[in-house]
Protein backbone atom coordinates (compact mmCIF):
# COMPACT_ATOMS: atom_id res chain seq x y z
CA UNK A 1 0.00 0.00 0.00
CA UNK A 2 2.73 2.75 0.81
CA UNK A 3 4.61 1.43 -1.99
CA UNK A 4 1.61 2.28 -4.76
CA UNK A 5 1.39 5.67 -2.49
CA UNK A 6 4.96 6.40 -3.29
CA UNK A 7 4.46 5.24 -6.78
CA UNK A 8 1.66 7.61 -7.35
CA UNK A 9 2.70 10.38 -5.45
CA UNK A 10 5.90 10.71 -7.30
CA UNK A 11 4.86 10.42 -10.62
CA UNK A 12 3.16 13.74 -9.96
CA UNK A 13 5.06 15.25 -7.94
CA UNK A 14 8.64 14.30 -10.26
CA UNK A 15 7.68 15.64 -13.51
CA UNK A 16 6.41 19.25 -11.65
CA UNK A 17 10.20 19.30 -9.68
CA UNK A 18 12.27 18.45 -12.47
CA UNK A 19 10.29 20.99 -14.98
CA UNK A 20 10.56 23.82 -12.58
CA UNK A 21 13.77 23.15 -11.80
CA UNK A 22 14.61 22.90 -15.11
CA UNK A 23 16.94 19.79 -14.49
CA UNK A 24 19.89 18.75 -17.30
CA UNK A 25 20.31 15.27 -17.77
CA UNK A 26 22.69 13.12 -19.92
CA UNK A 27 21.88 12.38 -23.43
CA UNK A 28 22.74 8.79 -23.70
CA UNK A 29 24.61 9.07 -27.06
CA UNK A 30 26.95 11.00 -25.91
CA UNK A 31 25.72 14.24 -27.29
CA UNK A 32 25.44 16.39 -24.09
CA UNK A 33 22.85 17.24 -21.66
CA UNK A 34 19.55 18.11 -22.27
CA UNK A 35 17.75 20.67 -20.04
CA UNK A 36 13.90 19.93 -19.03
CA UNK A 37 12.10 23.02 -19.27
CA UNK A 38 8.32 23.55 -20.30
CA UNK A 39 9.48 25.21 -23.79
CA UNK A 40 11.03 22.11 -25.40
CA UNK A 41 8.46 19.85 -23.71
CA UNK A 42 6.55 17.67 -26.19
CA UNK A 43 4.61 15.61 -23.82
CA UNK A 44 4.97 14.28 -20.18
CA UNK A 45 8.41 12.35 -21.26
CA UNK A 46 9.90 13.75 -24.03
CA UNK A 47 11.81 16.75 -24.49
CA UNK A 48 12.87 18.40 -27.24
CA UNK A 49 17.16 19.15 -27.53
CA UNK A 50 17.28 22.27 -30.55
CA UNK A 51 20.73 22.18 -30.25
CA UNK A 52 21.12 18.65 -31.00
CA UNK A 53 17.68 18.72 -33.10
CA UNK A 54 16.93 15.33 -30.94
CA UNK A 55 14.14 14.14 -28.55
CA UNK A 56 15.16 12.85 -25.23
CA UNK A 57 12.63 10.69 -23.18
CA UNK A 58 12.90 10.88 -19.59
CA UNK A 59 11.86 9.47 -16.65
CA UNK A 60 11.25 11.36 -14.68
CA UNK A 61 10.99 9.68 -10.94
CA UNK A 62 14.73 8.19 -11.97
CA UNK A 63 15.62 11.26 -13.12
CA UNK A 64 17.31 10.03 -16.35
CA UNK A 65 17.40 10.18 -19.74
CA UNK A 66 16.05 6.79 -21.75
CA UNK A 67 16.32 7.12 -24.67
CA UNK A 68 17.59 9.80 -28.17
CA UNK A 69 15.42 10.01 -31.34
CA UNK A 70 15.85 12.88 -33.87
CA UNK A 71 12.98 15.23 -33.82
CA UNK A 72 10.16 15.22 -36.09
CA UNK A 73 11.02 18.07 -38.97
CA UNK A 74 7.27 19.26 -37.03
CA UNK A 75 9.20 19.95 -34.06
CA UNK A 76 12.02 21.90 -35.83
CA UNK A 77 11.81 25.50 -36.94
CA UNK A 78 12.19 25.96 -40.51
CA UNK A 79 15.92 26.50 -41.80
CA UNK A 80 15.77 30.82 -42.04
CA UNK A 81 14.47 30.86 -38.19
CA UNK A 82 16.89 28.17 -37.39
CA UNK A 83 19.79 30.26 -38.54
CA UNK A 84 18.98 32.72 -35.65
CA UNK A 85 18.71 30.29 -33.45
CA UNK A 86 21.55 28.58 -34.11
CA UNK A 87 23.11 31.98 -33.80
CA UNK A 88 21.82 33.07 -30.55
CA UNK A 89 22.60 29.46 -29.30
CA UNK A 90 26.84 30.01 -30.11
CA UNK A 91 26.52 33.28 -28.56
CA UNK A 92 25.23 32.26 -25.49
CA UNK A 93 27.15 29.02 -24.80
CA UNK A 94 30.13 31.06 -24.67
CA UNK A 95 28.18 33.70 -22.29
CA UNK A 96 26.86 30.62 -20.04
CA UNK A 97 30.40 29.05 -20.47
CA UNK A 98 31.98 32.42 -18.80
CA UNK A 99 29.68 33.60 -16.72
CA UNK A 100 28.14 30.44 -15.30
CA UNK A 101 30.40 27.77 -13.70
CA UNK A 102 28.35 24.72 -13.91
CA UNK A 103 25.72 26.35 -15.76
CA UNK A 104 23.63 24.64 -18.98
CA UNK A 105 21.56 26.57 -21.70
CA UNK A 106 18.84 26.04 -24.27
CA UNK A 107 17.78 27.98 -26.94
CA UNK A 108 14.43 26.95 -28.77
CA UNK A 109 11.90 28.71 -30.76
CA UNK A 110 8.46 29.25 -29.11
CA UNK A 111 6.49 31.07 -32.03
CA UNK A 112 6.55 31.35 -35.58
CA UNK A 113 9.06 28.26 -36.05
CA UNK A 114 7.38 28.13 -39.82
CA UNK A 115 8.40 31.87 -40.50
CA UNK A 116 10.74 32.24 -43.78
CA UNK A 117 12.50 35.17 -44.71
CA UNK A 118 10.55 38.33 -44.58
CA UNK A 119 7.46 36.55 -43.83
CA UNK A 120 6.83 38.48 -40.41
CA UNK A 121 8.22 37.84 -36.45
CA UNK A 122 9.50 35.02 -34.38
CA UNK A 123 10.26 34.06 -31.39
CA UNK A 124 12.89 32.41 -29.76
CA UNK A 125 13.28 31.54 -25.94
CA UNK A 126 16.51 31.84 -24.15
CA UNK A 127 17.19 29.67 -21.44
CA UNK A 128 19.49 29.55 -18.51
CA UNK A 129 19.62 27.43 -15.12
CA UNK A 130 22.73 27.10 -13.01
CA UNK A 131 22.07 25.30 -9.28
CA UNK A 132 24.36 23.89 -6.86
CA UNK A 133 23.27 21.36 -4.19
CA UNK A 134 26.15 20.39 -1.65
CA UNK A 135 23.64 19.26 1.37
CA UNK A 136 27.09 18.41 3.03
CA UNK A 137 27.98 21.87 2.82
CA UNK A 138 24.53 23.24 4.03
CA UNK A 139 24.19 25.04 1.01
CA UNK A 140 22.13 25.49 -2.12
CA UNK A 141 20.93 27.49 -4.97
CA UNK A 142 19.64 28.22 -8.23
CA UNK A 143 19.84 31.00 -10.92
CA UNK A 144 17.36 30.68 -13.84
CA UNK A 145 16.80 32.86 -16.53
CA UNK A 146 14.27 33.03 -18.87
CA UNK A 147 14.59 35.82 -22.18
CA UNK A 148 11.65 36.15 -24.64
CA UNK A 149 12.92 37.72 -28.11
CA UNK A 150 10.91 38.74 -30.62
CA UNK A 151 12.41 39.11 -33.81
CA UNK A 152 11.24 41.18 -36.88
CA UNK A 153 13.60 41.44 -39.32
CA UNK A 154 12.07 43.09 -41.56
CA UNK A 155 12.07 45.98 -38.80
CA UNK A 156 15.59 44.73 -37.76
CA UNK A 157 14.45 44.73 -34.20
CA UNK A 158 14.87 42.17 -31.75
CA UNK A 159 13.03 43.09 -28.52
CA UNK A 160 13.54 40.82 -25.52
CA UNK A 161 11.64 40.75 -22.04
CA UNK A 162 13.34 38.55 -19.46
CA UNK A 163 13.37 37.05 -15.90
CA UNK A 164 15.69 36.49 -13.75
CA UNK A 165 14.92 34.09 -10.14
CA UNK A 166 17.61 33.40 -7.70
CA UNK A 167 17.00 31.44 -4.58
CA UNK A 168 19.99 30.41 -2.27
CA UNK A 169 19.63 28.44 0.90
CA UNK A 170 22.08 28.11 4.13
CA UNK A 171 21.24 25.95 6.15
CA UNK A 172 24.18 25.34 8.77
CA UNK A 173 22.66 24.96 12.66
CA UNK A 174 19.77 27.65 11.18
CA UNK A 175 17.73 27.88 8.09
CA UNK A 176 18.15 31.14 5.78
CA UNK A 177 16.76 31.41 2.35
CA UNK A 178 16.86 34.30 -0.33
CA UNK A 179 14.74 34.47 -3.00
CA UNK A 180 14.87 37.38 -5.94
CA UNK A 181 13.47 38.00 -9.10
CA UNK A 182 13.51 40.61 -11.64
CA UNK A 183 11.62 41.48 -14.94
CA UNK A 184 13.74 43.35 -17.67
CA UNK A 185 12.29 44.40 -21.06
CA UNK A 186 14.87 45.57 -24.17
CA UNK A 187 15.05 46.34 -27.35
CA UNK A 188 17.86 46.39 -29.42
CA UNK A 189 18.68 46.66 -33.33
CA UNK A 190 19.65 43.71 -35.15
CA UNK A 191 22.68 45.74 -37.47
CA UNK A 192 23.92 44.26 -41.04
CA UNK A 193 26.78 42.35 -41.18
CA UNK A 194 26.66 42.25 -36.83
CA UNK A 195 25.56 38.99 -36.11
CA UNK A 196 22.01 38.74 -34.51
CA UNK A 197 23.25 35.98 -31.74
CA UNK A 198 25.97 38.01 -30.67
CA UNK A 199 23.98 41.45 -30.65
CA UNK A 200 21.22 39.47 -28.50
CA UNK A 201 23.02 37.80 -26.14
CA UNK A 202 25.36 41.06 -25.51
CA UNK A 203 21.68 42.81 -24.10
CA UNK A 204 21.29 39.54 -21.76
CA UNK A 205 24.41 39.44 -20.72
CA UNK A 206 24.37 43.26 -19.82
CA UNK A 207 20.86 42.97 -18.24
CA UNK A 208 22.33 40.19 -16.11
CA UNK A 209 25.30 41.67 -14.65
CA UNK A 210 22.90 44.95 -13.64
CA UNK A 211 20.42 43.03 -11.67
CA UNK A 212 24.25 40.97 -10.10
CA UNK A 213 25.06 44.70 -9.02
CA UNK A 214 21.39 45.13 -8.00
CA UNK A 215 21.53 42.90 -5.88
CA UNK A 216 25.55 42.80 -4.38
CA UNK A 217 23.12 46.85 -3.33
CA UNK A 218 20.95 45.30 -1.61
CA UNK A 219 23.48 43.03 0.47
CA UNK A 220 25.20 45.93 1.11
CA UNK A 221 22.82 48.26 2.85
CA UNK A 222 21.35 44.97 4.65
CA UNK A 223 23.50 45.37 7.33
CA UNK A 224 22.89 49.03 8.36
CA UNK A 225 19.99 50.58 6.83
CA UNK A 226 17.28 47.58 5.90
CA UNK A 227 18.11 45.13 8.84
CA UNK A 228 17.18 48.37 11.20
CA UNK A 229 13.64 48.80 10.28
CA UNK A 230 13.60 45.02 12.44
CA UNK A 231 16.15 45.51 14.80
CA UNK A 232 18.62 48.07 15.21
CA UNK A 233 22.29 47.36 16.15
CA UNK A 234 22.43 49.42 19.37
CA UNK A 235 19.69 51.90 20.90
CA UNK A 236 20.06 55.93 19.00
CA UNK A 237 21.83 55.95 22.68
CA UNK A 238 25.15 54.08 21.08
CA UNK A 239 25.36 52.55 24.15
CA UNK A 240 23.94 49.28 25.86
CA UNK A 241 20.94 49.66 27.61
CA UNK A 242 21.14 50.42 31.02
CA UNK A 243 19.37 47.64 32.88
CA UNK A 244 19.70 48.76 36.31
CA UNK A 245 18.73 52.57 35.40
CA UNK A 246 15.36 51.02 33.42
CA UNK A 247 14.96 49.09 36.73
CA UNK A 248 15.54 52.46 38.93
CA UNK A 249 12.77 53.94 36.54
CA UNK A 250 10.41 51.08 36.78
CA UNK A 251 10.76 51.16 40.80
CA UNK A 252 9.69 54.93 40.82
CA UNK A 253 6.91 54.49 38.74
CA UNK A 254 5.55 51.92 41.01
CA UNK A 255 6.33 53.80 44.21
CA UNK A 256 4.62 56.65 42.31
CA UNK A 257 1.81 54.87 40.74
CA UNK A 258 1.37 53.64 45.12
CA UNK A 259 1.32 57.07 45.97
CA UNK A 260 -1.48 57.98 43.76
CA UNK A 261 -3.05 54.75 44.44
CA UNK A 262 -3.40 55.82 48.38
CA UNK A 263 -4.54 59.16 48.30
CA UNK B 1 9.46 12.05 12.71
CA UNK B 2 13.11 12.73 11.84
CA UNK B 3 11.83 13.19 8.06
CA UNK B 4 9.88 15.45 9.32
CA UNK B 5 12.29 17.75 11.36
CA UNK B 6 14.71 17.54 8.46
CA UNK B 7 12.18 18.67 6.35
CA UNK B 8 10.89 21.50 8.50
CA UNK B 9 14.73 22.36 8.82
CA UNK B 10 15.30 23.15 5.48
CA UNK B 11 11.41 25.10 4.68
CA UNK B 12 11.85 28.16 3.36
CA UNK B 13 10.70 30.21 6.44
CA UNK B 14 8.07 32.23 4.80
CA UNK B 15 6.56 28.81 4.56
CA UNK B 16 6.86 27.52 7.67
CA UNK B 17 3.65 27.37 8.74
CA UNK B 18 2.01 25.94 5.51
CA UNK B 19 4.66 23.50 5.97
CA UNK B 20 3.91 22.60 9.82
CA UNK B 21 -0.18 22.34 8.59
CA UNK B 22 0.39 19.68 5.80
CA UNK B 23 2.52 17.60 8.37
CA UNK B 24 0.17 17.69 10.99
CA UNK B 25 -2.29 16.52 8.36
CA UNK B 26 -0.04 13.54 7.11
CA UNK B 27 1.07 12.94 10.98
CA UNK B 28 -1.86 13.62 13.35
CA UNK B 29 -0.24 11.09 15.30
CA UNK B 30 2.89 12.94 16.08
CA UNK B 31 0.96 16.65 16.47
CA UNK B 32 2.05 17.39 20.24
CA UNK B 33 6.16 16.22 19.08
CA UNK B 34 5.62 18.48 15.67
CA UNK B 35 4.19 21.75 17.51
CA UNK B 36 6.69 21.17 20.53
CA UNK B 37 9.85 20.83 18.36
CA UNK B 38 9.16 23.64 15.37
CA UNK B 39 8.87 27.38 16.08
CA UNK B 40 5.84 29.21 14.50
CA UNK B 41 6.04 32.89 14.30
CA UNK B 42 4.17 34.43 17.50
CA UNK B 43 0.55 35.31 17.83
CA UNK B 44 -0.59 38.23 19.05
CA UNK B 45 -4.13 39.39 21.30
CA UNK B 46 -5.44 42.32 22.79
CA UNK B 47 -5.76 43.19 26.97
CA UNK B 48 -8.83 45.18 26.90
CA UNK B 49 -8.37 46.43 30.06
CA UNK B 50 -4.69 47.55 29.72
CA UNK B 51 -5.40 48.76 26.11
CA UNK B 52 -2.39 46.47 25.29
CA UNK B 53 -1.43 43.53 22.94
CA UNK B 54 0.02 40.67 24.15
CA UNK B 55 2.27 37.70 23.05
CA UNK B 56 0.97 33.92 23.16
CA UNK B 57 2.99 31.09 23.78
CA UNK B 58 3.02 28.05 25.54
CA UNK B 59 4.14 29.42 28.65
CA UNK B 60 0.67 31.67 29.04
CA UNK B 61 -1.56 29.26 27.15
CA UNK B 62 -3.84 26.84 29.83
CA UNK B 63 -6.29 25.36 27.65
CA UNK B 64 -7.30 27.30 25.01
CA UNK B 65 -7.28 30.40 26.85
CA UNK B 66 -3.85 32.41 27.03
CA UNK B 67 -2.64 34.38 30.09
CA UNK B 68 -2.04 38.70 29.85
CA UNK B 69 1.17 39.43 31.35
CA UNK B 70 -0.51 43.15 32.13
CA UNK B 71 -3.78 41.91 33.54
CA UNK B 72 -2.74 38.48 34.54
CA UNK B 73 -6.00 37.74 33.43
CA UNK B 74 -7.19 34.81 30.69
CA UNK B 75 -8.73 34.75 27.47
CA UNK B 76 -10.99 33.32 26.58
CA UNK B 77 -12.00 33.60 30.28
CA UNK B 78 -11.16 30.91 32.46
CA UNK B 79 -12.12 30.34 36.17
CA UNK B 80 -8.73 29.07 38.15
CA UNK B 81 -6.34 29.52 35.13
CA UNK B 82 -3.16 28.68 36.52
CA UNK B 83 -1.35 32.02 37.78
CA UNK B 84 2.26 32.53 39.38
CA UNK B 85 2.87 32.88 42.46
CA UNK B 86 2.58 36.34 44.12
CA UNK B 87 6.53 36.92 44.18
CA UNK B 88 6.75 35.36 40.53
CA UNK B 89 4.26 37.84 39.59
CA UNK B 90 5.96 40.85 40.96
CA UNK B 91 9.12 39.63 38.94
CA UNK B 92 6.93 39.17 35.81
CA UNK B 93 4.91 42.69 36.27
CA UNK B 94 8.74 44.32 36.78
CA UNK B 95 10.09 42.05 33.64
CA UNK B 96 7.62 43.42 31.53
CA UNK B 97 8.31 47.37 32.22
CA UNK B 98 11.52 47.28 31.59
CA UNK B 99 11.80 44.50 28.59
CA UNK B 100 9.02 46.97 27.23
CA UNK B 101 11.09 50.28 27.52
CA UNK B 102 14.14 48.04 26.34
CA UNK B 103 12.22 46.60 23.08
CA UNK B 104 10.75 50.23 22.22
CA UNK B 105 14.95 51.28 22.35
CA UNK B 106 15.84 48.62 19.65
CA UNK B 107 12.52 47.83 18.05
CA UNK B 108 11.57 51.84 17.56
CA UNK B 109 7.68 49.74 18.10
CA UNK B 110 7.11 45.98 18.22
CA UNK B 111 5.43 43.70 20.91
CA UNK B 112 7.20 42.53 23.82
CA UNK B 113 5.94 39.89 26.66
CA UNK B 114 7.26 38.19 30.04
CA UNK B 115 6.44 35.13 31.39
CA UNK B 116 7.40 33.82 34.77
CA UNK B 117 6.48 30.54 35.97
CA UNK B 118 8.24 27.71 38.69
CA UNK B 119 9.43 24.65 36.39
CA UNK B 120 8.45 21.11 37.37
CA UNK B 121 11.52 20.69 40.16
CA UNK B 122 10.27 23.24 42.38
CA UNK B 123 14.02 24.85 41.93
CA UNK B 124 14.28 28.25 41.17
CA UNK B 125 12.20 29.61 38.37
CA UNK B 126 11.86 30.15 34.24
CA UNK B 127 10.99 32.91 32.58
CA UNK B 128 10.26 33.53 28.58
CA UNK B 129 11.19 36.82 26.79
CA UNK B 130 9.21 37.63 23.45
CA UNK B 131 9.82 40.15 21.15
CA UNK B 132 7.46 40.64 17.72
CA UNK B 133 8.10 43.12 15.27
CA UNK B 134 6.43 44.14 12.40
CA UNK B 135 8.76 46.33 10.21
CA UNK B 136 7.05 46.71 6.88
CA UNK B 137 5.90 49.89 5.79
CA UNK B 138 2.38 49.31 6.34
CA UNK B 139 3.43 47.84 10.42
CA UNK B 140 6.18 49.78 12.26
CA UNK B 141 8.39 50.04 9.95
CA UNK B 142 9.95 53.95 10.11
CA UNK B 143 11.56 54.13 6.96
CA UNK B 144 9.56 52.50 4.14
CA UNK B 145 12.18 50.03 3.50
CA UNK B 146 10.43 46.92 3.81
CA UNK B 147 7.04 45.80 2.15
CA UNK B 148 7.34 42.92 4.15
CA UNK B 149 9.03 42.50 7.67
CA UNK B 150 8.71 40.64 10.63
CA UNK B 151 10.87 39.62 13.51
CA UNK B 152 9.80 37.27 16.27
CA UNK B 153 11.97 35.96 19.55
CA UNK B 154 11.99 33.60 22.00
CA UNK B 155 13.82 33.35 24.81
CA UNK B 156 13.29 30.85 27.37
CA UNK B 157 15.66 31.11 30.40
CA UNK B 158 15.90 28.85 33.48
CA UNK B 159 17.18 30.51 36.85
CA UNK B 160 19.10 28.77 39.69
CA UNK B 161 20.26 30.32 42.67
CA UNK B 162 23.63 28.57 44.43
CA UNK B 163 23.34 27.34 48.05
CA UNK B 164 23.98 31.32 49.17
CA UNK B 165 21.92 32.93 47.32
CA UNK B 166 24.81 34.66 45.82
CA UNK B 167 24.90 33.51 42.38
CA UNK B 168 22.85 32.59 39.87
CA UNK B 169 22.87 30.03 36.92
CA UNK B 170 21.32 31.06 34.05
CA UNK B 171 20.52 28.92 31.23
CA UNK B 172 19.02 30.80 28.08
CA UNK B 173 17.67 28.97 24.83
CA UNK B 174 16.67 31.79 22.18
CA UNK B 175 15.60 31.34 18.90
CA UNK B 176 14.99 34.23 16.12
CA UNK B 177 12.79 34.07 12.82
CA UNK B 178 12.68 36.30 10.68
CA UNK B 179 11.48 37.52 7.29
CA UNK B 180 12.09 40.50 4.81
CA UNK B 181 11.35 41.88 1.53
CA UNK B 182 12.39 45.23 -0.07
CA UNK B 183 9.95 47.57 -1.06
CA UNK B 184 12.20 49.24 -4.05
CA UNK B 185 9.79 48.37 -6.88
CA UNK B 186 12.29 48.99 -10.11
CA UNK B 187 14.47 46.15 -8.94
CA UNK B 188 12.14 43.32 -8.13
CA UNK B 189 11.32 41.30 -5.16
CA UNK B 190 14.30 40.80 -2.75
CA UNK B 191 13.84 38.58 0.29
CA UNK B 192 15.35 36.99 3.41
CA UNK B 193 14.15 34.84 5.19
CA UNK B 194 15.81 32.57 8.10
CA UNK B 195 15.77 31.34 11.89
CA UNK B 196 18.31 30.21 14.08
CA UNK B 197 18.72 28.77 17.84
CA UNK B 198 21.60 29.24 19.83
CA UNK B 199 22.19 28.58 23.81
CA UNK B 200 24.49 29.95 26.26
CA UNK B 201 24.76 29.78 29.89
CA UNK B 202 26.27 31.71 32.22
CA UNK B 203 27.03 31.91 36.21
CA UNK B 204 26.45 35.57 37.36
CA UNK B 205 26.06 37.48 40.92
CA UNK B 206 22.91 38.33 41.83
CA UNK B 207 23.69 41.91 43.56
CA UNK B 208 21.62 43.76 40.86
CA UNK B 209 19.05 41.66 40.92
CA UNK B 210 17.83 38.66 38.10
CA UNK B 211 16.26 40.82 35.83
CA UNK B 212 19.33 42.87 35.43
CA UNK B 213 21.09 39.48 34.69
CA UNK B 214 18.25 38.13 32.81
CA UNK B 215 18.27 41.62 30.87
CA UNK B 216 22.04 41.48 29.63
CA UNK B 217 21.74 37.84 28.54
CA UNK B 218 18.77 38.25 26.55
CA UNK B 219 20.45 41.84 25.06
CA UNK B 220 24.17 40.10 24.19
CA UNK B 221 22.39 36.96 22.94
CA UNK B 222 20.07 39.12 20.65
CA UNK B 223 22.90 41.10 19.13
CA UNK B 224 25.08 37.46 18.80
CA UNK B 225 21.79 36.54 16.51
CA UNK B 226 21.03 39.86 14.92
CA UNK B 227 24.89 40.00 13.65
CA UNK B 228 25.02 36.34 12.82
CA UNK B 229 21.97 36.35 10.57
CA UNK B 230 23.12 39.70 9.06
CA UNK B 231 26.86 38.65 8.65
CA UNK B 232 27.33 35.53 8.12
CA UNK B 233 24.12 33.55 7.24
CA UNK B 234 23.04 36.04 4.91
CA UNK B 235 26.34 36.38 3.61
CA UNK B 236 26.55 32.78 2.70
CA UNK B 237 23.10 33.70 0.65
CA UNK B 238 25.23 35.75 -1.18
CA UNK B 239 28.33 33.50 -1.97
CA UNK B 240 25.97 31.35 -3.26
CA UNK B 241 24.60 33.63 -5.75
CA UNK B 242 27.72 35.04 -7.01
CA UNK B 243 29.47 31.37 -7.13
CA UNK B 244 26.12 30.45 -9.59
CA UNK B 245 26.86 33.75 -11.68
CA UNK B 246 29.95 35.42 -11.30
CA UNK B 247 30.67 39.10 -11.98
CA UNK B 248 32.55 39.65 -15.17
CA UNK B 249 35.05 41.65 -15.58
CA UNK B 250 35.95 41.12 -11.92
CA UNK B 251 39.36 40.52 -11.16
CA UNK B 252 39.39 37.73 -8.97
CA UNK B 253 41.91 35.16 -8.19
CA UNK B 254 38.48 32.12 -8.92
CA UNK B 255 36.84 34.13 -11.00
CA UNK B 256 36.83 32.46 -14.62
CA UNK B 257 37.97 35.53 -15.87
CA UNK B 258 40.34 36.14 -13.08
CA UNK B 259 41.72 32.94 -13.42
CA UNK B 260 42.10 33.28 -17.63
CA UNK B 261 43.81 36.74 -17.14
CA UNK B 262 46.20 35.00 -14.92
CA UNK B 263 47.31 32.55 -17.16
CA UNK B 264 47.49 35.33 -19.85
CA UNK B 265 50.31 37.25 -17.52
CA UNK B 266 51.95 34.48 -16.87
CA UNK B 267 52.08 33.85 -20.23
CA UNK B 268 53.34 36.94 -21.11
CA UNK B 269 55.94 37.20 -18.37
CA UNK B 270 57.16 34.21 -19.35
CA UNK B 271 57.93 35.07 -23.13
CA UNK B 272 59.71 38.49 -22.26
CA UNK B 273 62.64 37.03 -20.19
Amino acid sequence: MDERLYDQAAKEAFPEYNVKNMISLEMPDGSGQVLLTEFGQLDRSRYLDPRTASVAVVDHVKQVCTEVRPADDEDLPSAYVEGFRFSVDAALMKYVDDAFQGGECSVYCTKGKDVEKSGGEFELTVVICNSSYSPKNFRGGCWQSVWRVLINEELRTATLQGTISVNAHYFEEGNVQLESSRKFNDTVTLQDGKDAGTTIVHVIEHLESVYLSSLEEQYSNLSDRTFKELRRKLPVTRTLFQWDKALQLSLTREITREFSNKR
Amino acid sequence: MEAAMDLMRRMPPSLSQQALDSLLALLPAHSSQLLSRSDQPLQVAWDEEFDKDYLLCDYNRDGDSYRSPWSSKYKPELEDGVQPSAELRKLEQEANEVFSIYRDQYYEGGISSVYVWEPEDGKGFAACVLIKKDGSDAGDGRRGLLQEGSWDAIHVIEVKEDEDHQFGHYCLTSTVMLALTTANQSSGPFSLSGSITRQMESDLSIENGHLCNIGRLVEEMESKLRNGLDQVYFGKTKEVVFTLREPLGVMSATSHVGQSLQRMIVNDLGRSR
